[in-house]
Parts: structure tokens; sequence; C-alpha cells
């Protein structure tokens, strides 16, 4: 952090008191929910005996969603929705473990709570996890995003009294632009570079068949070419009805024939020897992070389309409104921002650290 | 405005210069006047406001956003004006922003104090990328990765009409440049400048392919040495004068030693150096001066700027330009002769019979401030660009040292899969442990090797890779690149305290063990100063 950054924040923190700005330890106490709380293994609910998004193999996981750093292998026994156990299927065939699927909204006992998952419109069978207990709702959101995604169904508010919000892009600087905006970006470079061959970096799951969905709905119909690792991914998409349109797989020399194409891979494929030999190709790249020019660069993309399935501040801050939880607590990303914000809107907020999650291409 | 920003953020990530140009080719098809030739002098850096500056940002984000909020996002961001663009709480965008002319416009009209509440109102009316280029507009440096020339050069491509011509109307010209454009697209004649203080566009020389030599005829050419500094032109009449950059920038502020000395009527071609008692000091005391806006007195005295000149283009209001060297030449001897300019200085032809004799000078200058050989066709009138022929540079060999591969970063383009850019270092002595060598970066490198060799480089980097930083890939020194270079200077900004000139891969030197490679000591040997220059400014004549 800056020297500037730092003296501010002392600054704000003499002026109001420290119980703004984060709880003091009593306070912690007093309403954060002891019973759901952070462990090496990932967030543990005693009374349910569950962990949430485990990042090591345990008894019982509930997992959000399909996404590497949440949904991992080897659980004696997974909860998680239809589409989700879907996607562990296909990413790690019989690794995955037993995974009993839940319908969203569907109460279900567990222990001494009761769970619910409910959309939250990330990707794919993304949920939130409302738990029950004694009395006390706590949700904690997952990872989500609020504007209309065709891949998947809608966020949906369960007021609480706490709630566990991830802050992947919780700096006010990040407000992502309408999709549509971004879309039409990408055709207006195809229009004007037609000899080139449009290499997009997205997200193997999610973000590549919201991409797919959203060319379509601007009227691009021509065949959409995948590298190999987004296959797979993209038939879970089909199988669960999403209809992507003509796609088709990159092999060998066929790449020379694909000047004026859409071509969509991992970010990291990007700057991989796979990235060769295709004609003269326009770098592009779908997340929320190409909003800011320094990650554009760092990556060599020539253009950066603002496309993530993460909520960004404008939705962060809605959201806190929406749900109207009276306890707050901020994970999984810039959580000082956040929790600054909500507490100066009279929310109890703290940052509560959970480890092991990783979207630095989303 | 929003035409605009997206021309900004187009060029700025565009890393090949063909898609730069078709992106301001765009522009200026798509935008009318006098948008587009706001547009184009924004990016000729020929577009200055008063009223704004960053701190006037800085204050006009305190009265919207939470300071911490503020504090916390510049961190993150790094910047300025693009913190303010993505943070700046404007509700949604007006239906009809403000174009680019009425910005300009506006703002060129404004009082200081006005300034404020107009950008205020335009921030609420842009989106987040049409703010940024709204900021980076008003207080300066677009930093696109543009220079003026391709600016420039997008202009005449737009028109159908050789480079050179705009450069030779650019300084007669004003924003938004609406007879420029006319002409460009057919509707009106080529506009008139008959400005005596106007940018022609400079004659430049071609690498001399030495297997040729035996095919010239020796009595044909004039020689002189190739001055290390840079290329300028003088331009002056009625009163007034200007120092023109090899591409028509107008350098004249960083130097007004030079032009205080001014007070004739002609166009003058030559190189600007630093010079002390007529001796030339290394091209290092010239970059002092390069670049800055305001010059003090006393860098004036400690790197005391000087033109050696080579032509002249124009005397009083006569063109020249149609004339043979040769008669150009005595024309420069003999306007020298009656103006004799302080800080000015005539480029000393050089005798020779034959190649071989020639072969022998070049061999033997090392000195600071030569870069190597002219040779100019004495017959050859004085034309714009780099016609093939007529001028030839000879550089000197280049010097060379073998170098330990460090670091490597992906290149952009075509080599955005490759490790292309290359760190190398030299051994020193290993500071404490007086026992141990240690490698210190000494330069870097992108070019100078095969498609091939890169193919084979790049693979290297991937299977040596010991660390990673960011984008940089840390590999183990066990690589030696044979590294040429025109010099090497002192360099305070370099861990090393050395820094070359135009380092590029001579060799891959697969074959050597990496501790054989050299060590920083050779390095410094080669640093040159004037005082060790063989070549001191003989007569020639």
């Amino acid at each position: 952090m800056t020297r500037l950054a730092e003296l501010v924040l002392r600054r704000a923190r003499e002026r109001t008191g420290p119980g703004t700005m984060d709880a003091t330890a009593t306070d912690r106490q007093r309403w954060q929910p002891r019973w759901l709380r952070p462990t090496v293994a990932g967030l543990w609910c005693e009374p349910g005996r569950f962990y949430i998004d485990p990042t090591r193999p345990v008894d019982r996981a509930v997992i959000t969603h399909g996404h590497a750093d949440h949904a991992r292998p080897g659980h004696r026994s997974t909860l998680a929705t239809a589409e989700t156990a879907a996607i562990m299927r296909a990413r790690y065939g019989d690794d995955a473990g037993p995974v009993e699927s839940l319908g969203y909204n569907v109460p279900l006992s567990l222990g001494d709570v009761v769970v619910r998952l409910v959309p939250a419109g990330h990707i794919l069978g993304s949920a939130q996890v409302a738990i029950e207990y004694r009395g006390c709702r706590v949700v904690v959101s997952g990872d989500y995003k609020r504007r209309p995604d065709p891949t998947c169904a809608g966020f949906e508010v369960v007021p609480c009294d706490v709630f566990i919000t991830e802050a992947t892009f919780g700096l006010p600087v990040f407000r992502h632009p309408p999709d549509s905006h971004e879309v039409e970006r990408l055709l207006q470079s195809l229009r004007l570079f037609p000899e080139r061959c449009h290499l997009v970096g997205a997200y193997a799951l999610g973000k590549c068949q919201r991409l797919i969905m959203l060319l379509r709905r601007a009227g691009y119909d021509r065949t959409i070419w995948l590298h190999g690792a987004l296959v797979n991914l993209c038939n879970v998409y089909a199988r669960a009805g999403v209809q992507l349109g003509p796609i088709g797989t990159v092999s060998g020399g066929a790449r020379r024939a694909l000047a004026g194409e859409i071509v969509l891979c991992p970010p990291s494929a990007l700057a991989d020897r796979w990235a060769r030999a295709f004609p003269d190709p326009v770098t592009a790249m779908a997340s929320g992070w190409m909003g800011i020019r320094q990650r554009v660069r760092q990556r060599g993309v020539e253009l950066p389309l603002v496309i993530s399935d993460h909520a960004d501040w404008d939705e962060l801050t809605a959201t806190l409104d929406d749900v109207g939880a009276p306890g707050v607590l901020v994970t999984h990303g810039r959580e000082e921002a956040l929790v600054h914000y909500a507490a100066s809107r009279g929310y109890r907020a703290s940052a509560l650290s959970v480890a092991g999650f990783e979207d630095e291409d989303d | 405005m929003r035409a605009f920003a997206e021309l900004l953020e187009g060029l700025t990530f565009a890393p090949q210069r063909n898609a730069k140009l078709r992106l301001m080719d765009r522009y200026f098809r798509q935008r009318p006047d006098p948008d587009r030739g706001y547009g184009l002098a924004a990016l000729t850096g020929d577009l200055a406001f008063t009223g704004a500056k960053p701190a006037l940002i800085r204050e006009l984000v305190a009265t919207r956003v939470d300071p911490i909020l503020f504090a916390l996002s510049y961190d993150f961001v790094g910047d300025l004006a693009e913190t303010a663009a993505l943070i700046w709480p404007g509700g949604s965008p007006s239906a009809s922003p403000p174009s680019l002319a009425a910005v300009v416009e506006t703002l060129s009209g404004a009082g200081r104090k006005d300034v404020p509440a107009f950008v205020e109102g335009w921030l609420d009316g842009l989106d987040a990328s049409a703010r940024y280029a709204l900021l980076k507009l008003i207080t300066g440096g677009l930093r696109v990765g543009v220079s003026a020339r391709l600016a420039k050069t997008a202009a005449a491509g737009f028109g159908g009409v050789p480079l050179a011509e705009v450069e030779e109307l650019w300084h007669g010209l004003k924003p938004p440049y609406l007879d420029l454009f006319a002409w460009l697209e057919g509707r009106k004649p080529r506009p008139e400048t008959r400005s005596a203080i106007g940018f022609r566009p400079l004659m430049l020389a071609n690498p001399l392919d030495e297997d040729e030599l035996d095919r010239l005829d020796p009595s044909a050419y004039a020689c002189e040495w190739k001055w290390d500094g840079i290329r300028v032109q003088i331009a002056a009449g009625n009163g007034e004068a200007r120092l023109f950059s090899r591409t028509g920038d107008d350098i004249g502020a960083s130097f007004p030693d030079i032009l205080a000395d001014v007070d004739f009527a002609a166009v003058l071609d030559g190189e600007l150096l630093v010079a002390r008692e007529r001796e030339i000091a290394p091209f290092n005391d010239l970059q002092q001066r390069l670049g800055r806006k305001a010059v003090t007195r006393a860098m004036m005295t400690r790197y005391p700027a000087h033109v050696r000149l080579y032509d002249i283009l124009l005397d009083g209001d006569e063109d020249l330009r149609g004339l043979p060297l040769s008669e150009r030449r005595r024309r420069l001897e003999r306007w020298y002769d009656a103006h004799r300019p302080g800080r000015m200085d005539l480029s000393p032809l050089l005798e020779f019979a034959d190649w071989a004799r020639l072969a022998a000078l070049r061999a033997s200058s090392r000195a600071a401030g030569i870069e190597g050989l002219m040779l100019k066709q004495w017959r050859s009138p004085y034309l714009a660009g780099r016609p093939k022929g007529p001028w030839f540079k000879w550089k000197r060999a280049p010097l060379t040292a073998d170098c330990v591969l460090m670091y490597a970063q992906r290149g952009h383009g075509k080599r955005s899969s490759f490790y292309s850019d290359y760190t190398f270092g030299c051994w020193r002595n290993g500071g404490d442990d007086a026992t141990a060598d240690e490698l210190v970066p000494v330069g870097k490198a992108y070019s100078g090797f095969t498609d091939a060799e890169l193919v084979e480089l790049d693979r290297w980097v991937r299977r040596n890779t010991v660390d990673n930083f960011g984008p940089v890939r840390v590999v183990a020194p066990a690589l030696v690149l044979e590294i040429a270079f025109d010099a090497v200077q002192v360099s305070t900004r370099h861990k090393s305290g050395v820094a070359m000139r135009f380092p590029r891969v001579h060799r891959i030197r697969w074959d050597k063990p990496a501790a054989e490679a050299d060590r920083l000591e050779a390095l410094r040997a080669l640093i040159e100063s004037a005082a060790t220059g063989g070549e001191k400014l003989a007569s020639g004549r």
C-alpha cells in the first residue's frame, strides 16, 4: 500500500474510532456467528458438520459452484446443484467422489441446520448457501453477479442476519460496462481487421460459454472456434440446454484458415506456444480486470473486453442494501474498501479471510 | 469524445504500427471536421491547455468521492487520471456527450477559474473511457504510443499523399487543420505555406552495403564524419527561428542557447551535439538536454549545445534544394563565412583517395561523438525522405561483449507468445562476500536474431526458468549471448553504472560456459569520454 493510502486510512480510523472501520474483538463476538467460521480447510459450519468450498478433502462439502478453486475433488460426500455436480463429473470424472445434488430453493436439514442453495448468477449451477440455525440466517454468497446472464439462473436476494459477500472487484474503480457494449467492440474490431484472427482469452468455465451466447445475441452466427481445453465444458452447458450454436475445435494446420474468425481459448493459452501460427492475431481477453490499463499491458492484450462473472462495485454495494443484513462479512478480494463502505452505511462489517481462492483470470 | 476515446484505447493497446495507422485512418474517415483535426492535433502534441493540471483532477474527485475509497483505489490502479475516470460517480452518460471539438474550443476560450466547472460538467456526461480520454487530453501526455510523425503518416495515407508533403506544410497549419483535410480529401488545392520557418523534410541515408563499395566511384562522393548527436534543422527568417528534430518536432524550447545565436534567414541541416571548446562530448551529455520543457542556465553551462552544419536548404528566400551537393556545399561555406553564428561550425569534409583509405579511417574512429562515416554523392540534390543511392551511412564496426542471459519477457504483437525481450548481465565481484561473483544486468535487447533463433531462445527460456516476477522470467545463468552495441556510457540509473547504446544480440553462444562471459570491468573500460578520443575536430580539408 502506498504511503498516501496508509495515511488516509490511519487518519480516518483516528477520526471515526475503530468500531466503524473494523469490528473490535468483543463486538465481533456479539454479532458474528460463532458456529460458522474460517478454518484452514475452509469455511466450517459446526452444527451442520460441513465445510463450504473446502480447500482440502473433508467428510462433507457444500460446493457453491464448479470453478476449480471452489469445487475440489476427493471429498467423502459433496452437496451441490445438479449443474455443479455435472461440471465436477466432467472435470474430475470418478475423482469427483459421490455428489448429492440439491435443487435451488429446496430446504435440506444437515445436522442441526437447514441449508438452501439459491441462484447466485455467477455461472451455470452457481449457488449461494443460505444456512439457518436457531433462528439466525446466514447467507454465503459464493461468487456472484447481478446482471443477467443467458447461461445461468439470476441472483436471488435472500434477506438474512449476516451476509458473507465476495469482493473480487471490491473497489469503486470497478464498474463493468454493459456486456453488449463490450461484445460490440469485439465485432467492430472484426470489421476493422477482417484479415486478422481474433483470439479471445476467456475462462474455460462460465466466461467462455457466456461470451458465445452474448455473441449469438448480437447476431454473430458464424462458427466460433475453441481451444481443446474449452470443449468439454461447452458440452456440459449444451447438455444443460444452453444452445451455443455452431462451434468448432482448432486443430493443427487449420489455424492458418482462421483469418477473420473468432477463436476462444483459456487466458493462459494466449501467451502459450499454442497461440502461434494463427493469422496475425488480435489478442483479446474477456475479464473484469481488463478495465485496468496496467493489467491489459501486462497481459499483452490488444483488445481488452471488460466482461466479468463477478459483481462490480455498484452490484456489490446495491446487493448489501437489497439483502439488508445488519451484519456483513467481506471475503475473497479487496475487502477493505467494501468493509469501509458498509460501515459508513451503518452495517456492522468486517473482513473474513478465507484462504485458497484465485481469480486472476476472471 | 466517444470516438476519440475509442481511438486512444485502440492506439494504446495495438502493438503494430499498421494497426495504429488503420485506427487513425478510420478515425479521419468517420469523424467530421473539426473533430478529426483536433484529434490529429492531440496526437501530434499541437494542443496545449494551461488551466488544467493534475491538481485540478484531485480537487474535483475530492468533492465527489470518499477519500478512503479514493486512496485505496488510487493505490490499486496507480494512475491518477485513470483512477479518477473510473471512480467518477457520474450517474448515466448523457445522450449527447460533448464532442472533442466542443471540449477543445471551450477550454481554449475559458478563463482559468472557469475550467473546473467545465471539466466537472463533462465528466458527468461521459462514460469511463471517455472520461479518461478527457483527463489525459486536458492534462497533456496522451501516451498512446504514437509519435507525431506516425500521426502525420496516417493523415498522409488518408489523403494518398507523400508524408514529406504533409511534414513540409505542417508548421504553417493550425488545428483543426480544415484546409489540410480539405486538400487530403481532394476538395481544395494544397494549402499555401510561404513561411520561412516551416519544416523541410530531411534527406536521410541508407546503410552502406560494403560489398557494393567496389562499384562506387570514390571521386563521386563527399565524405564526412557521422556525428553522434541528433539530426536537426534550423529554420529562420523574419526575426523568427525554429529548431526542428529529424521528424519535424519543434525542440527549440529545450535549446534557447542555439536559437539565441540565430539572426539570419536560412534553413540549415546539421547535427545537434554537446561541445566544449569545439570538442564533441559523448551522446550521454546531449541526453541530459533532450526532452526538457525548460532549461536552466546551469544546464546550458554544463552541457553547452552546438550545431555542426551539414547542408543548406534555403538561403534567404532562395531554395537551394534542387542544386547538387557540390554547389550547396560551396554555398554553405560562403554563407558560414558571412555569418559565423556562435555555437555552430561546419562539418569538415574528409580527404580520401580510395575506399581502402576510407575504410582505414573508419576503423580508426573510436572517439566519442563519432558514429562512423557519411558518403554523399556530389551531384545529389536535396531530396526529402530516404532515396536509394545518393547518400550512405557507414557506421563504425560495433563493439561486442559476451553477456549472460538473466531475464526474459514476452514480446508484443506477433511475438506475444515468444520470450523475445532479453535482459543480460556481466560478472562482477559480489560485494560483501568477495569470493563470489555475481551477475549484474547491463542491458536489454530485442533484436539481432533470426526467427529460427527466436524459437530456440524461447524454448531455452521456458526450459531454464527458475523464477517468475509477474511477466518476467528469471532464467538459470547458463546461456551466453554475444551482444553488439555502439558504445558504453556512464549511467546513474542502472545498477551496473553503465548503459549500452543500441544493444542487440550478435550471436548466441550455445557453446560458451557462462562463467567465461565478460566482466563488468571490461565494459567499464569501454566508456568513452571526449578526452580519450583520437579524432578531435580536425580541419579535414
